[in-house]
């Protein structure tokens, strides 16, 4: 019987991923593995692409990981893992494997969004039975805060610095769950840590579902977004009550929001604790506040349109 | 008993996959590769193999799949040549540093710019320093025959290290040969079933790989791939022997045609060495005591075995069929340091010739045999490096 999701249930199974590694206090990132390995009852193989979490979790003689692990490189997780699940399934019609095993990648943004993204949309299209889970930090922190596609606008980054002439990122986010889920895999979500309920029943619908899975984890870093040590879950909270990061889900082709906040924060609330968005607040910058608000009303707007297609 | 057969150097790779039947092989189509794997497909389709085909959207995700379903802890391989080697380079180092046992057929391609599809090895050349074990074959026969020893050789137990058997795009992929194949048992009992090491999908013994090594112990990681490969050569050998009694064709670390009393030679690679061999039997027949020497371990590189070879000879020319720009021909500089150890050495000239599928022709080997005739005579030579079969 499968583990209840509830912390005193949760709180029996054993850590997947141990304490020992050597991600920074305050990372948004381990929380989130252990998260999803703690959802899971099944036995689980990962693989990461390069970046915090790998470089932090698996080095010289020591590892964080207590599954079977592997990282090769950082824009070929979704293939890397995709070959080990093919050999999986080789294997187990075979007759050489009898158990069943499920597949998920741990990646950054960078490795998914940006150099690792023409990997992971060609396991999706081949349909592979793995989920593919990202760890969203806005930018490339491991190698010291620079700007990726999923870095939001008008963030300060170290490659869009916000200057006298050019005031941080002037782009839009890559919206990349939508662009996974219009590869009509079975299942595509967006979670935070968080909500930790809604984040554990999405890793384990999506773990029942056989084929390509990918799960958009919001992953807060003080040390790129600026912001105190311990204020990952606030912010993540934030990220979600100001509907910059909605909590929804796309199951074979059906959107779901699954966290509605009852009053909608103005997105200011996140943004202001952080130091990424600290010169968005000098008046000369007041129309990229405006800009920021205006994009998360419009997407927020569509995503319910989208969801009130299929509401019971 | 072995079967005689008119092939392409593709069909007859392709047959050799066939019989060995790996777990699972990667494919991603790129000319003069395309129908080596697509000839395997229909394997696939058609039941012939139990192999799970993974079509991947680029050889870097072959690569990449490969490395995930080796570590796994099952017999893969994948083929490519050209720029989808080139596209793979980073993940070559990632497969042997991690010593998986991948075979590779690499069906050697120009790279670009200019866009060019033809015979040439430049590919492999710069895939060199990967860690990768080189095979390279001079005809179908000697792909197929490469291809089968590629797998005893990878996956034994004191290498486990990837395998890439080169053969000339083309010239020989698409040429139709007479050769033999062995009966599907036969390859199967030669490969024999694989035996995993370390396998990723043991539940029971869960393992990380491919973690962050910082200069704490990296040198010693890579001292310890060096290693690995000195043990190379001995397996090679065992593996040819082997094979030689079951199909009665000799293999050794490089094919020495004539060369016991030859006072010149070629050394040369691939295709263009069978056209050479023709020539030397001309020169001999003129009274010319040429030879030849044909690499076909080309990493690990045998560098006291070739210099024994070479030692004796007045003149050699070693022709290589990639440049690298600004340096000598990669072959020339092997041989170079396979003989600087010696008191006495041959002249030594380079020669660059058939690069983007440009023919190497009978004249062009008795040019360089004639012109190292010419050396032995005066005990000069013009110049060390110069291309050949050049249109001005």
């Amino acid at each position: 019987m499968a583990t209840a999701l509830r912390l005193k249930e949760l709180s029996k199974k054993e850590d997947l991923f141990t304490h020992g590694h050597r991600l920074c206090a305050g990372c948004g990132a381990p929380i989130i593995v252990k998260m999803v390995l703690l959802a899971s009852d099944y036995p689980i193989v990962a693989c990461s692409s390069t970046g915090c979490l790998e470089v932090s979790s698996c080095i010289s003689l020591s590892t964080a990981w207590k599954i079977p692990w592997i990282h090769s490189a950082f824009e070929n997780a979704a293939a890397t893992i995709a070959g080990v699940e093919t050999m999986y399934r080789s294997l187990k019609k075979q007759g050489k494997i009898d158990k069943d095993i499920k597949f998920m990648t741990f990646c950054g943004d960078g490795g998914t969004y940006d150099i690792g993204f023409q990997s992971l949309s060609g396991a999706m299209e081949r349909g592979h039975d793995m989920l593919y889970i990202c760890y969203d930090n806005g930018a490339y922190m491991n190698t010291g805060i620079q700007r990726s596609s999923a870095t939001p606008f008008g963030a300060d980054t170290t490659t869009s610095p916000a200057g006298s002439v050019i005031p941080g990122k002037l782009q839009q986010r890559k919206d990349l769950t939508k662009i996974m889920a219009a590869h009509n895999i079975p299942y595509a979500a967006q979670a935070s840590p968080s909500h930790w309920l809604d984040l554990m029943k999405k890793v384990r619908k999506a773990l029942e579902i056989k084929g390509p899975k990918f799960m958009n984890i919001i992953s807060p870093c003080n040390r790129g977004w600026r912001s105190k040590t311990d204020d990952a879950i606030l912010l993540s909270r934030l990220a979600v009550a100001t509907c910059h990061w909605p909590l929804y889900e796309v199951e074979y082709g059906v959107t779901k929001i699954t966290f509605k906040p009852k009053e909608k924060k103005p997105v200011v609330d996140f943004l202001k604790s952080q130091g990424r968005f600290k010169h968005l607040f000098s008046p000369e910058n007041e129309w990229l506040l405006k800009k920021f608000q205006e994009d998360v009303d419009i997407e927020w707007e569509r995503l319910q349109k989208e969801a009130s297609l299929y509401a019971p | 008993m072995s079967k005689v057969v008119a092939a392409t150097g593709n069909e007859a790779v392709a047959n050799a996959l066939r019989q060995v039947n790996p777990d699972v092989c990667a494919a991603y189509p790129i000319t003069p590769q395309t129908d080596m794997m697509q000839r395997f497909s229909s394997y696939v389709s058609d039941g012939q193999v139990k192999t799970e085909l993974i079509l991947v959207e680029s050889e870097h995700s072959a690569m990449s799949a490969c490395i995930g379903a080796s570590a796994a802890g099952g017999r893969v391989a994948t083929a490519t040549c050209g720029p989808g080697l080139a596209l793979m380079w980073e993940m070559l180092f990632v497969a042997s540093g991690t010593r998986l046992p991948i075979v590779m057929p690499v069906v050697n391609r120009a790279l670009s710019a200019p866009l060019n599809i033809h015979g040439d090895h430049s590919d492999a050349m710069g895939a060199r320093d990967s860690g990768w074990i080189h095979l390279w074959s001079e005809n179908a026969q000697e792909a197929y025959d490469n291809t089968i020893q590629a797998f005893r050789i990878a996956e034994h137990m004191d290498i486990r290290l990837p395998v890439m058997v080169c053969l000339d795009g083309f010239i020989i992929s698409h040429s139709i040969e007479r050769m033999e194949y062995l009966e599907d048992d036969e390859v199967k009992k030669f490969v024999g079933e694989y035996k995993p090491l370390n396998p990723l999908l043991d539940l029971e013994h869960p393992k990380s790989m491919g973690p962050l090594i910082l200069p704490d112990l990296y040198h010693e990681f890579k001292r310890a791939q060096h290693e690995v490969m000195t043990k190379v050569k001995d397996v090679v050998l065992n593996v040819a022997e082997e094979f030689e009694i079951l199909s009665g064709r000799r293999y050794g670390l490089f094919e020495a045609y004539r060369l016991d009393d030859a006072e010149i030679a070629l050394v040369i690679l691939n295709s263009a060495a069978g056209t050479s061999k023709d020539v030397v039997d001309e020169f001999r027949k003129g009274g010319i005591k040429a030879g030849l020497l044909k690499p076909r371990l080309f990493r690990p590189f045998p560098y006291e075995e070739v210099a024994q070879a070479l030692k004796h000879l007045k003149a050699i020319c070693v022709l290589d069929r990639a440049d690298s720009f600004g340096g000598y021909g990669p072959l020339f500089m092997e041989i170079s340091s396979a003989l600087y150890p010696l008191k006495e050495r041959p002249i030594m000239i380079n020669k660059i010739y058939g690069l983007g599928g440009r023919d190497f022709l009978p004249q062009h080997a008795e040019q360089v045999l004639s012109e190292l005739a010419e050396i032995t005579k005066t005990g000069k030579f013009k110049i060390i490096k110069e291309y050949i079969g050049v249109r001005e």
